[in-house]
C-alpha cells in the first residue's frame, strides 16, 4: 500500500464533492478527490441529467405524436417511433461529455482525481482501493464527506427482477409496456410521465392523499390534470403491498387490486450515503438520518467536514454545490457561511413547477401575515404562442412591508424562471421591486411582474 | 490560457517570512505588467509586488496581516499564451522590487475554453469566484465616502426572529469583517440592510461614535451603559512593534537609571548658535549647502554620545544572542553563546513617531559628522520617516537609540532598549524648575534623561558613570566641542 499526504481529502465527486475540489484548487489548496464512479455522482451519471436527457426526448416524441394525430398547428408527419437503446445512447454521451468536462476543470484547478472507493479509518485517514484494484493510504489535514444519498428499497418489494429504482429507470432500451411507480414525489412523476409519453401504460401509486406532497394543491393540481390527460392512473392514498405473478398489489381504502405491470419503478425517496466508507469510526454527531454539520459545512470532529445529501434535505445538487464551496473557503480561513435566504426547487414534469422560498401556507404556519399574487399564464400571450396556456406565477410577501418571502411557478417552461425567483429573493426584493422591474415581453417570465402587482392590487392583464 | 502563479519574493536580509499589508487588487480584475499587486513589509520596510506580465488576477492567497512564508504562493494569474504552472521565487531587491518572469515550467496541455465548461460547471468554472464578495473581503474596513447623509427619521427595529435582510454581497462582506448583521440597521425598503448600512457601522468604528446598533437607543440625555466590545486585528506595523518589544522586554533584563541634567548653559549656547546662523554672521562655509537647520537639543545630545561612547564601549554595542532573530549583524547563528559586539561608529537610531507607528530612522556615523551636519541629518529622516518614504537603509543599522516624546517628554519614562541594542537614551521635558546654588533658589532649565541598559552587558555602576558623563558634558556644552 502506497501513502499520500494531501491537505484537502474529498470523498465523493458529485456536484458537491467536485465544486469543493476546483474551489479548493482555486484557493491553492492541495486536493483530491475520491471517487469511484465517473465524476458527477447521481445527479451527472444517474439523475438530473439523463432524467433531463430521457424527458426531453420523450417530450419531442410526444410532439410529434400530437402532430400526427391532431396536427394541431398544421403540421403533419406520419406515426413517429421510437427507439429507446439510441435516444439512451444520445443521453450517455451527453453524461460522458459532462463526466470528461468535471475531469478537465478538476485539472485546471490542480485537484487530483483517484478512482477508487474510500473507506475512512480515522478522521484524517482514509484506505483507497482502486478501480484498478491498486490500494494506497491517504492521510489529509482536511476531509470533506461528499458521499451523497442512494435510492431506498422497499423491504416488501426489494430491487431486481422486474424492480427497478431510477437508476435502471435511465438505462431501459426498451420501452416499458406497463409500467407501475411506487411513489408520486417529483422522481417518480418525472419518470412516469416520460414513460407515458413514450407509450408505456402507466399507474403510479402515492401513499399520501396527493401527488408531489410536499407541494401544496394549487401548484399540483395542472399537474395531476396533465397526468389525466396523459392516461396515467393515479392512485393515492395508496400503498404497494407485494409483487405477484399477476402484478402489483397495492391496498387503498377500499381495499387492494392488483396492477398489472411488468414493470416496477420504486422511487419512495433516498437516502443519506452514511454506510460502507468508515464513517462509523469517527462517530460523528448525526442529525437524524444525515451527518450534522454547521454553517460552515463542519462536523462534530475538528477539520471533518460535510457536504450535499449527506447532510439533509433539500438533497439537491444545487445546494451541494454552494456548500461545496463554502467548504473549500472554510477550509482556506475564509469567513465562509452557507446561509442562502432560499434553495429553488424545480419540478421536471409537464407541465414544470418551480419553487423558491414560502408558499402561502408555509408563510402562515411560520407566523407571517402574508398578502398572495397570482398569474395565470392564461392571460400570458407567450405562452399562448407556446400553445400552453396552464398554470400560474405566484408571489407571497409580508403584509407590513411587501418583502417577498416567496416565489412559484407551475407551466410549461417555467424553470427557468428560478433563476428570478432566486434573485429576488437572495437580493431582498420587494413587490414593488419586482413589479417596476420592465419585464420583455412577450415572455412568461411578464408573469412574475404581473403576479407581484396582482398581490399589490393592480395587476394589468387579468 | 495558463495559470502563473507568482510566490511570496525573497526581500533579501535573509527575511523568511513577510507580512501582507493590502491588496491592490481584486480577484477577477485585469492587470498590467508592473502594476502593483500586494503590499507586504519586513520588519524593516514595506515593499510592493507588481505583476509580472499582464493578465487576470485569479487567487489572492491570504488576507491583510497574514505573515506568509517566503516562497509560499502570494497570488496567481490568468495569463495569455501557454501559460506557466509555477514562478520560481526569485531574490529582488527590496527597494526596486522586481519580480522576475523566467523560471518557465511547462503547463499541461491548455484546456480548449469551450470544452471545459460544462454545463453542470459553468458557474464553478469562471475565474473569479470571488466577484463582488471578494472585492469587498479585501477591504477589511473600506475608506470612507465623502460624509454620507445617515438617513434620518426613526426606523422600526425588526422583529424578535426576523432573518436581516441583506443581498448576498453586504452578506458576505459583513461576514468577513466579523459584523453580525442581526445588530445593524438596515435602512434600506423592508428594513433592507445596504452596503452604505455597514458602510456606517465602519464609520462608527473608525470614530468612535455609536453606530445605530438595533436596541441601543440613546434617549436624549440619558447616560447609558455602553455594552460594545470590540475586536482588532494587531497587524501591520503594531505587530512589528509588538514582536519588537516582547522579544525586547522578555529577554533584556533592564535597568532604568535617571538623572536630571542643568540645561541653562546649553539652552543659552543653542539660542546663541540659532540666531547666529539666522543673522549669518557665523556662517563657516563648512556645512551644507543652502541655509543652515534650526538646531534642537537633539545634535548636542548626539555630539554628547559620540564624545562619551569611546570610553564606554558596551553602551555602543549590540548583543547577539541565541534568540536573537534576523536582527543586526547576522546574529542567527544558534546555539553559539552569546556575543558582545561593539562598533566603532555611533549609529544613532532616532526613535520616532508616525501616522502608522513607531519608526526608528538612523543617523548613521555620526562621529563623522559635524553639529550642523548632524541636525541636518536628523531633519532629512524625520521627514522620510513621516511620509513613509524612509528605505530600509534610513531604518537599520542603528547601535543605540534615542527616544523623545518632546513636549509629552514628562518626568521619567522606561525606556524600552531596541534590541539588540544595550542603550536607549530616553529624554524627558525641559522645564524651569527651582534648583538650591549657593544659598538659594535659582531658576533653571531642567530636563531628566532615562535611560535603560542591558544588565546582561552593563552594571549600575558602569551605567550611572556614563550617565553622569553626559550630565557633565551637557552641563558644561563647551567640553562637547573639545577633542578629548
Amino acid at each position: 500500500m502506497t501513502a499520500r499526504h494531501t491537505q484537502v481529502l474529498i470523498i465523493g465527486g458529485g456536484p458537491g464533492g467536485y465544486v469543493a475540489g476546483i474551489r479548493a484548487g482555486q484557493l491553492g489548496l492541495e486536493t483530491v478527490v475520491v471517487d469511484g464512479l465517473p465524476l458527477g455522482g447521481t445527479c451527472l451519471n444517474v439523475g438530473c441529467i439523463p432524467s433531463k436527457a430521457l424527458i426531453h426526448v420523450a417530450d419531442e416524441f410526444a410532439i410529434a405524436t400530437d402532430q400526427a394525430k391532431r396536427a394541431p398547428l398544421g403540421i403533419s408527419v406520419a406515426d413517429p417511433t421510437i427507439d429507446l437503446g439510441q435516444a439512451v445512447a444520445w443521453k450517455d454521451g451527453i453524461v460522458r461529455k459532462l463526466n470528461s468536462g468535471v475531469g478537465r476543470l478538476l485539472a485546471k484547478a490542480h485537484t487530483d482525481v483517484v478512482e477508487g472507493w474510500c473507506t475512512l479509518v480515522d478522521g484524517k485517514t482514509a484506505d483507497v482501493t482502486g478501480v484498478d484494484g491498486s490500494t494506497q493510504r491517504i492521510t489529509a489535514d482536511h476531509v470533506v464527506i461528499a458521499t451523497g444519498s442512494e435510492p431506498v428499497a422497499l423491504p416488501a418489494i426489494p430491487f431486481g427482477d422486474g424492480v427497478i429504482s431510477s437508476t435502471e429507470a435511465l438505462a431501459l432500451t426498451e420501452v416499458p409496456p406497463l409500467l407501475a411507480v411506487i411513489g408520486g414525489g417529483y422522481i417518480g412523476l418525472e419518470l412516469g410521465m416520460a414513460f407515458a409519453k413514450l407509450g408505456s401504460i402507466v399507474t403510479v401509486v402515492e401513499a399520501e392523499p396527493q401527488i408531489l406532497p410536499i407541494y401544496d394543491r394549487q401548484l399540483t393540481a395542472p399537474v395531476a390534470k396533465s397526468l389525466t390527460a396523459l392516461g396515467v392512473d393515479v392512485l393515492t392514498g395508496t400503498t404497494a403491498v407485494e409483487l405477484t405473478d399477476d402484478g402489483l398489489v397495492v391496498e387503498g381504502s377500499d381495499g387492494r387490486r392488483t396492477i398489472a405491470a411488468d414493470t416496477v419503478l420504486v422511487t419512495v425517496g433516498r437516502r443519506p450515503r452514511v454506510s460502507g466508507v468508515g464513517l462509523e469510526h469517527l462517530g460523528l454527531s448525526m442529525n437524524g438520518p444525515f451527518i450534522a454539520i454547521d454553517d460552515r459545512c463542519h462536523t462534530s470532529m475538528r477539520n471533518v467536514w460535510a457536504i450535499g445529501d449527506v447532510t439533509g434535505e433539500p438533497m439537491l445538487a444545487h445546494r451541494a454545490m454552494k456548500q461545496g464551496e463554502v467548504v473549500a473557503e472554510a477550509i482556506a480561513g475564509r469567513p465562509a457561511a452557507f446561509d442562502p435566504t432560499a434553495i429553488p426547487a424545480i419540478v421536471f414534469t409537464d407541465p414544470e413547477i418551480v419553487t423558491v422560498g414560502l408558499s402561502p401556507e408555509q408563510a402562515e404556519a411560520d407566523g407571517l401575515d402574508v398578502i398572495v399574487g397570482r398569474f395565470p399564464l392564461q392571460a400570458n400571450s407567450r405562452s399562448m404562442t407556446l400553445a400552453s396556456d396552464r398554470g400560474f406565477v405566484r408571489a407571497v410577501a409580508r403584509a407590513d412591508d411587501h418583502l417577498v418571502v416567496g416565489l412559484q411557478a407551475v407551466g410549461r417552461s417555467v424553470a427557468e424562471l428560478s433563476t428570478a425567483f432566486g434573485l429576488a429573493l437572495e437580493m431582498g426584493a420587494r413587490l414593488e421591486d419586482i413589479g417596476d422591474t420592465i419585464h420583455a415581453h412577450p415572455t412568461i417570465g411578464e408573469g412574475l411582474a404581473e403576479s407581484a402587482l396582482a398581490a399589490l392590487g393592480h395587476a394589468l392583464h387579468i | 490560457m495558463g495559470r502563473l502563479t507568482i510566490k511570496v519574493p525573497d526581500v533579501g536580509e535573509g527575511v523568511a517570512e513577510v507580512e501582507l499589508v493590502s491588496w491592490a487588487v481584486t480577484e477577477g480584475q485585469a492587470v498590467e505588467r508592473n502594476q502593483t499587486i500586494a503590499e507586504v513589509m519586513t520588519d524593516k520596510a514595506t515593499v510592493e509586488v507588481p505583476a509580472p506580465v499582464d493578465g487576470v488576477v485569479q487567487v489572492l492567497s491570504g488576507a491583510a496581516g497574514d505573515v506568509l512564508l517566503v516562497g509560499s504562493t502570494l497570488f496567481t494569474l490568468e495569463v495569455e499564451g501557454e501559460g506557466d504552472t509555477e514562478i520560481a521565487a526569485e531574490r529582488i531587491v527590496a527597494a526596486e522590487a522586481a519580480i522576475p518572469t523566467g523560471a518557465e515550467i511547462p503547463a499541461e496541455a491548455a484546456l480548449p475554453e469551450a470544452e471545459a465548461v460544462t454545463a453542470a460547471g459553468a458557474g464553478a468554472a469562471a475565474p473569479a469566484g470571488g466577484g463582488t464578495g471578494a472585492a469587498a473581503s479585501t477591504e477589511a474596513i473600506p475608506a470612507p465616502a465623502a460624509a454620507r447623509p445617515v438617513t434620518a427619521g426613526p426606523v422600526a427595529p425588526r422583529p424578535e426572529g426576523r432573518r436581516p435582510i441583506a443581498t448576498p454581497a453586504v452578506r458576505r462582506r459583513a461576514r468577513e469583517a466579523g459584523i453580525d448583521l442581526r445588530t445593524v440597521v438596515g435602512t434600506g425598503p423592508a428594513g433592507r440592510i445596504s452596503h452604505e448600512d455597514l458602510d456606517a457601522v465602519f464609520d462608527a468604528a473608525r470614530t468612535g461614535a455609536r453606530p445605530a446598533a438595533a436596541g441601543v437607543g440613546s434617549a436624549a440625555g440619558r447616560r447609558q451603559p455602553d455594552p460594545t466590545v470590540a475586536d482588532q486585528p494587531i497587524i501591520g506595523i503594531r505587530r512589528k512593534i509588538a514582536e519588537q518589544m516582547v522579544a525586547s522586554t522578555s529577554t533584556i533584563p533592564h535597568i532604568t537609571y535617571v538623572e536630571e541634567i542643568d540645561m541653562t548653559a546649553l539652552e543659552e549656547l543653542r539660542a546663541a548658535l540659532n540666531t547666529a546662523s539666522t543673522e549669518g554672521t557665523m556662517r563657516t562655509g563648512s556645512d551644507g549647502d543652502g541655509g543652515r537647520p534650526r538646531l534642537t537639543v537633539l545634535p548636542f545630545l548626539i555630539r554628547a554620545l559620540v564624545n562619551e561612547l569611546p570610553r564606554f564601549p558596551n553602551m555602543n554595542a549590540h548583543v547577539i544572542d541565541p534568540s536573537t532573530n534576523g536582527g543586526e549583524g547576522g546574529g542567527r547563528r544558534s546555539g553559539e553563546p552569546g556575543t558582545l559586539r561593539t562598533f566603532g561608529g555611533v549609529h544613532v537610531g532616532i526613535a520616532t513617531q508616525t501616522d502608522g507607528g513607531l519608526v526608528v530612522p538612523v543617523v548613521h556615523h555620526a562621529e563623522a559628522e559635524s553639529l550642523w551636519s548632524t541636525a541636518t541629518r536628523i531633519g532629512e529622516l524625520a521627514e522620510a520617516a513621516r511620509t513613509g518614504t524612509a528605505g530600509p537603509a534610513d531604518l537599520t543599522g542603528s547601535t543605540i537609540t534615542i527616544t523623545s516624546l518632546g513636549p509629552l517628554g514628562g518626568l521619567v519614562t522606561t525606556p524600552v532598549i531596541n534590541k539588540p541594542e544595550t542603550t536607549i537614551v530616553g529624554v524627558n521635558k525641559m522645564t524651569i524648575r527651582p534648583v538650591w546654588i549657593d544659598g538659594e533658589f535659582v531658576p533653571r532649565k531642567m530636563m531628566n534623561l532615562s535611560c535603560s541598559f542591558d544588565h546582561r552587558v552593563i552594571d549600575g555602576w558602569d551605567a550611572a558613570r556614563f550617565v553622569q558623563a553626559l550630565k557633565r558634558s551637557l552641563e558644561q556644552p563647551a567640553l562637547l566641542f573639545i577633542d578629548q
